[in-house]
């Protein structure tokens, strides 16, 4: 099971700030993970398809959506950050 | 020492942790960031509305991950005695603390340029996230691209590693 955070204005957006996911049979990358949420769910899921607005971390490191996935990662979708 | 924490800190403790911690330094620089009383997110420009507060809000876990990354390096590209990184997380007002760097060092370039390397993957690279709330409404702060310039600016003299 997956289990995906969302942070900020995406968990805002989105209405939802944590949930578990069964990674899909067919699914390897990030991207591919993306994109079945959106077909599951379309908007405002869409969202996460921005790379250049939604940042992604497997098990709290940064990855792009060329990254490939087991099944039992903890995974966060976030905008870029701003604190200091 | 890094802290991930709610309450306001004492710079003069902080300063004295280094002092203790850095033996044998030949200065300590220090940074501490304040929340601004005006700032317009759009024009990024100190102007009305007046800020009423921010709301930090973070990735618990990662946030401790990255910043201990960043003093890593830091460590690793200059002679640092003491370090001390402090980011404050929850609801902030104006003229509130919000972020402390403090080096200590054998010399004092190793100490201004390690505070501000720490400073500028700070901004950019731990997953800190601000929300400023003025009498007009609530809104998040943008990333700036002046803030992911300043952090690359170090990777022309060398080649890091860094996350992000």
């Amino acid at each position: 099971m997956l289990t995906i955070n969302y942070f900020a204005s995406i968990r805002e957006e989105l209405g939802t700030g944590t949930e578990s996911y069964p990674l899909p049979a067919q699914i390897r990358t990030v991207g591919d993970l993306i994109d079945s949420i959106v077909d599951d769910r379309g908007e405002p899921w869409t969202a996460l398809q921005d790379s250049s607005r939604v940042l992604v971390a497997v098990n709290q490191t940064i990855v792009d959506r060329a990254c490939e996935l087991d099944g039992d990662e903890e995974i966060a979708f976030f905008p870029p950050m701003t604190g200091g | 020492m890094i802290s991930v924490q709610r309450d306001d800190f004492d710079i003069a403790e902080q300063y004295r942790a280094l002092r203790e911690e850095g033996s044998n330094a030949g200065g300590i620089a220090t940074f501490t960031g304040l929340v601004r009383e005006f700032y317009d997110p759009e024009t990024v420009k100190n102007t009305e509305p007046r800020v009423e507060s921010l709301t930090l809000e973070h990735y618990p876990g990662m946030t401790e991950k990255v910043l201990a990354d960043i003093v890593a390096k830091a460590r690793a590209r200059w002679d640092v005695l003491a370090c001390r990184v402090i980011h404050r997380i929850g609801e902030l007002h104006a003229s509130d603390q919000i972020v402390y760097v403090g080096v200590a060092s054998t010399h004092r370039g190793d100490a201004f340029a390690a505070a501000e390397f720490i400073m500028d993957y700070l901004k950019t690279s731990a997953p800190f996230w601000k929300k400023q709330n003025t009498s007009a409404g609530s809104e998040w702060i943008e990333s700036r691209t002046a803030d992911h310039v300043a952090r690359e600016r170090w990777n022309d003299e060398q080649g890091l590693d860094v996350q992000q």
